[in-house]
C-alpha cells in the first residue's frame, strides 16, 4: 500500500535525521522524502512517500508522532489529495530528434528551460505516473541526466495540515 | 547577575531537586566540574567508567522513579555511555545525560575528543539536544527533565559545548514547560474504558498481564485493587515484578520464556486478556503465530506505538497506568455487580492444576553442590523480601526473578530489554545512594560481574555496603544452556577460564570476600553479609555447573509448548491430550 505522509516538524537541525533514522532503524521503506521550511519559519513541512501493510503504516504513523520534533502529521492518502513532483531532465536533441523531443514536451505540457545545439533541458511537473510516462516516452532519444524532486502533496478541499 | 553556563547548568540541577549525579570528568567538562566544586547541594559520585555512571543513574531511577543524572566529557566520555543509555531506553527509564562537547568553533573539525554525540545517541534516546547558545541552556535542561520523566519515560541527552559553559547569561529556570510537539496523554478515553469494563465482565478465562509500566507509572495500588475486585489471575513480566504482590493468591507468577507454567498456560488459553504497561516483547509472547489464539485483548499503554505493534488489540487504551486503572475500576463498579465467581471457577481450577506442578522447583536433595536457586531463596528469606535486588544478565537473572518474591515495586532492578551484562554492580551503587539504609544485593554471575568490576573502587570511595551474590558456575551459563539444548553440547567460547580470585579481588579494594562451596554454608555467609551494614561483601558461591533454567519456552514455540523438567512435561501433555 503506497502512502503519502505529510508532516509538520520543528525547523531544528537534526530533525530530518530523526525521521530518516527512524525509517532505517525500523526497516521501513522510503520512496521519497522532501522537506523545506513553511511560511512559519519555525516549522518545516516534510512529505514522505512510503509503502507497507496497514499494520506497518500504522506503526510508521505512530512512531513518527512519537518523535519529539514532530508537531503534526497527516496521511494525505486517507482522503482526496493532490500530488506533484518536479522533473528536470536533460536530453539529447539534435538533427531529426530535435523536433520530436519538442513535440513530446508539448504533449506532456512541460517546458524547455535551457537549450544548447545538442540538448534540451526540460521542466515538467505532475504526479509520479505522468513523470514516469514522460521518461519512458523520452527513450526515443538519449537522456543525459534526470533530477526528480520527490513527491510534494496537499489535501483537496478544506482539509489542511496546520497548527 | 550573570552566571557562566557551567554555573547555570549546576543551578538548574539544584532547582530540579537533584541530589546525586554520577559522572567522570574530562577536558570539555572542566568548567562544569569547577561549578560542581563550588557548591555542595548537588553531590557528584565519581565512577570508574562512564558506562558505570549510566547504570548507577539508571539504578537510582529504577529504585526511586525519579530521573537519574549522568555527567560525562566529550568523545570517549560519551561513547562509553551509549550502552547505559540504550539500557535505559529499552526499559523506559527516566535519565538525563549531560555530555560536554568541544567548543562550537571547532565542532565538525575532528577536534580532540570530538564525537557527534547527538548522532551517536539518537537511536537510543527519547530525545537529545545540542545547546548552541548559553541563553537556551536553562530552558533546554528543563525540557530534558520534562521529556525524560513524563509520558513513556526514557533517557534524554543534552550536549553542551565547552564555550557555552564559559559564556555568561542571566539565570532563569522556567517553572513549567509547554511544548507544542510533545503532550503525553494521561487520562484514558472514557468510551474505551467502558468497552474494556464490559469485556472484562464477559470473561470466563480472564488474565491480567502487567509490565514495567505499573512500576514506573506508580500504579501498583490501582492494579492490586482492580485485580482483587475482579478476582482474576494476574501475571507480571520480568520488568513488572513487584507491581503486584508476589505472595498474593491471585498472582500466578512471572510469564514468558522462563516464567511459570501456570502463567504461560493461562496466557495461551485465556479468552480475555488485560495487558497494562507491557509491550508484548518476544521473550514474553513466544512464537507470535501461536500466541493466545482465543484472546480478546485490552491493551493499556501510555505509548500509542506500543499498542497494536505486535498483536492485534480489540480495545486500545492510551493513557497512564494509574489514572486509566482508576477509571476502569470506577467504570466496573458502575456496572453494579462484581463478576460472577462461578463463571471463572473452572478456570481457577485449571490454573491451580498447572500451579501444582511447581515449575520453579529444583533438586533439593543434593548436599554436595550449591544450587543457585537455593542461594536466591535464602537471600529472600533472610532479607524478608524487603531488599533491593539488582542483577546482571543470564541464568542468575532468571533465578533471581523466579525465587526472590517481590511484593513491592521499584525493588527489582535489572536490564530486561537490552540485556546488558555489567549492569548489576553500578546499578546497585545508584540504588544505595537512593536508599542508604536499605539492604541492596547484586545477584550476578562470574562473567557479568567482570564487565563493570572496576566499580568496586567506587564502592570503596563512597563506602557502599552492597552485597554481591556471585553465582559462580564457571560458565556463561545461559549461553552454555542454549548450546546444550540447541547446539549438541558444543560449548563454544562459553567456558569462563582464568577467573580471578574474587575474594582477594574484593579484599584488594578494602571489601570483604567469602568463597562458599558447601550448601551448608550458604545461609551463614549470607547472614554475615546482611548483618554487617558497613561492609561490602563479595560472596562467591561456587554453584552447580550443570544447572539449567527451567521451565523454558524455546525459540519458535508457543506458551503451551513450554518445557518443564522433561518428565513433568510429558505428564502434563498426556493430561491435556486426555482432556
Amino acid at each position: 500500500m503506497r502512502r503519502i505522509l505529510s508532516i509538520l516538524l520543528e525547523n531544528e537541525s537534526g530533525a530530518l535525521s530523526r525521521v530518516s533514522g527512524l525509517f532505517s532503524a525500523r526497516g521501513y521503506n522510503i520512496e521519497s522524502l522532501t522537506v523545506a521550511p513553511t511560511e512559519d519559519n519555525t516549522l518545516s513541512r516534510m512529505t514522505i512517500v512510503t509503502s507497507g501493510s496497514e499494520k506497518v503504516i500504522e506503526q510508521i504513523t505512530k512512531q513518527l508522532n512519537k518523535l519529539v520534533d514532530v508537531v503534526k502529521l497527516m496521511d494525505l492518502t486517507d482522503g482526496a489529495h493532490i500530488e506533484r513532483e518536479l522533473l528536470l531532465v536533460k536530453a539529447v536533441a539534435k538533427d531529426d530528434r530535435r523536433e520530436e523531443v519538442k513535440r513530446l514536451v508539448d504533449i506532456f505540457r512541460g517546458r524547455i528551460i535551457d537549450v544548447t545545439s545538442d540538448t534540451y533541458t526540460v521542466e515538467l511537473t505532475g504526479n509520479g505516473e505522468k513523470i514516469d510516462a514522460f521518461i519512458v516516452a523520452l527513450s526515443v532519444t538519449e537522456i543525459v541526466e534526470v533530477v526528480r524532486s520527490g513527491v510534494s502533496g496537499i489535501a483537496r478541499g478544506n482539509r489542511a495540515l496546520k497548527l | 547577575m550573570e552566571l557562566t553556563g557551567a554555573d547555570i547548568l549546576v543551578r538548574c540541577l539544584q532547582d530540579e531537586g537533584i541530589d546525586y549525579i554520577f559522572g567522570y570528568p574530562g577536558g570539555a567538562a572542566l568548567h562544569i566540574y569547577d561549578a560542581i566544586y563550588k557548591q555542595d547541594v548537588v553531590k557528584h559520585v565519581l565512577v570508574r567508567h562512564e558506562q558505570g555512571a549510566t547504570h548507577a543513574a539508571d539504578g537510582y531511577a529504577r529504585a526511586t522513579g525519579k530521573p537519574g543524572v549522568v555527567l560525562v566529557t566529550s568523545g570517549p566520555g560519551v561513547t562509553n555511555t551509549v550502552t547505559g543509555i540504550a539500557t535505559a531506553y529499552m526499559d523506559s527509564i527516566p535519565m538525563v545525560v549531560l555530555s560536554a562537547q568541544v567548543p562550537t568553533s571547532v565542532i565538525g573539525d575532528d577536534a580532540f575528543q570530538e564525537v557527534d554525540a547527538i548522532g551517536i545517541t539518537r537511536p537510543c534516546v527519547k530525545h537529545n539536544f545540542l545547546v548552541k547558545d548559553v541563553k537556551d541552556l536553562a530552558a533546554t535542561i528543563k525540557k530534558a527533565f520534562f521529556i525524560a520523566s513524563t509520558g513513556r519515560p526514557g533517557p534524554v541527552l543534552v550536549d553542551v559545548p565547552k564555550d557555552i559553559t564559559a559564556n555568561l547569561c542571566e539565570y532563569n529556570y522556567p517553572e513549567s514547560v509547554e511544548m507544542r510537539s510533545y503532550a503525553p496523554v494521561q487520562k484514558g478515553h472514557p468510551k474505551q474504558i467502558g468497552r474494556a469494563a464490559k469485556l472484562l465482565m464477559e470473561a470466563r478465562k480472564p488474565i491480567i498481564y502487567s509490565g514495567g509500566g505499573i512500576v514506573m507509572g506508580k500504579a501498583e495500588k490501582e492494579l492490586t485493587e482492580l485485580v482483587h475486585y475482579l478476582g482474576y489471575p494476574c501475571t507480571n513480566t520480568l520488568m513488572g515484578l513487584g507491581g503486584f504482590p508476589a505472595e498474593d493468591p491471585q498472582f500466578i507468577g512471572m510469564l514468558g520464556m522462563h516464567g511459570t507454567y501456570e502463567a504461560n498456560m493461562a496466557m495461551h488459553d485465556c479468552d480475555v486478556m488485560l495487558a497494562v504497561g507491557a509491550r508484548f516483547d518476544d521473550r514474553i509472547t513466544g512464537d507470535i503465530a501461536k500466541f493466545a489464539p482465543n484472546a480478546r485483548i485490552i491493551h493499556i499503554d501510555i505509548d500509542p506505538a506500543s499498542i497494536g505493534k505486535v498483536v492485534p488489540v480489540e480495545v486500545p487504551l492510551v493513557g497512564g497506568a494509574a489514572p486509566v486503572l482508576r477509571d476502569l475500576l470506577a467504570s466496573l463498579k458502575s456496572l453494579g455487580s462484581k463478576p460472577d465467581v462461578g463463571k471463572t471457577a473452572d478456570w481457577w481450577k485449571e490454573i491451580n492444576e498447572w500451579r501444582s506442578l511447581k515449575s520453579f522447583e529444583f533438586d533439593r536433595t543434593r548436599s554436595d553442590v550449591i544450587k543457585p536457586q537455593f542461594v536466591v531463596e535464602k537471600l529472600y528469606e533472610l532479607t524478608n523480601g524487603e531488599a533491593y535486588v539488582t542483577s546482571d544478565v543470564g541464568q542468575h537473572q532468571m533465578w533471581a526473578a523466579q525465587h526472590y518474591k517481590f511484593s513491592k515495586p521499584l525493588r527489582w532492578i535489572n536490564s530486561g530489554g537490552l540485556g546488558t551484562m555489567g549492569f548489576g554492580l553500578p546499578a546497585a551503587i545508584g540504588v544505595k545512594f537512593a536508599h542508604p539504609d536499605a539492604d541492596v544485593a547484586c545477584i550476578t554471575g562470574e562473567a557479568s560481574i567482570l564487565m563493570c568490576i572496576q566499580e568496586l573502587a567506587t564502592c570503596k570511595q563512597y563506602d557502599i555496603p552492597v552485597n554481591i551474590i556471585n553465582l559462580n558456575n564457571r560458565y556463561l551459563g545461559m549461553v552454555r544452556q542454549w548450546q546444550e539444548f540447541f547446539y549438541e553440547r558444543r560449548y563454544s567460547q562459553s567456558y569462563m577460564n582464568a577467573l580471578p580470585d574474587f575474594v582477594k579481588m574484593a579484599e584488594s579494594y578494602g571489601h570483604k570476600g567469602i568463597q562458599i562451596h558447601d550448601p551448608a554454608d550458604v545461609e551463614g555467609a549470607l547472614k554475615e553479609a546482611i548483618d554487617d551494614k558497613s561492609s561490602l561483601y563479595f560472596l562467591d558461591f561456587i554453584t552447580d555447573q550443570a544447572e539449567n533454567v527451567y521451565p523454558m519456552i524455546a525459540g519458535g514455540k508457543g506458551h503451551h509448548e513450554m518445557v518443564l523438567k522433561p518428565e513433568a512435561n510429558a505428564e502434563m501433555i498426556t493430561k491435556r491430550e486426555l482432556a
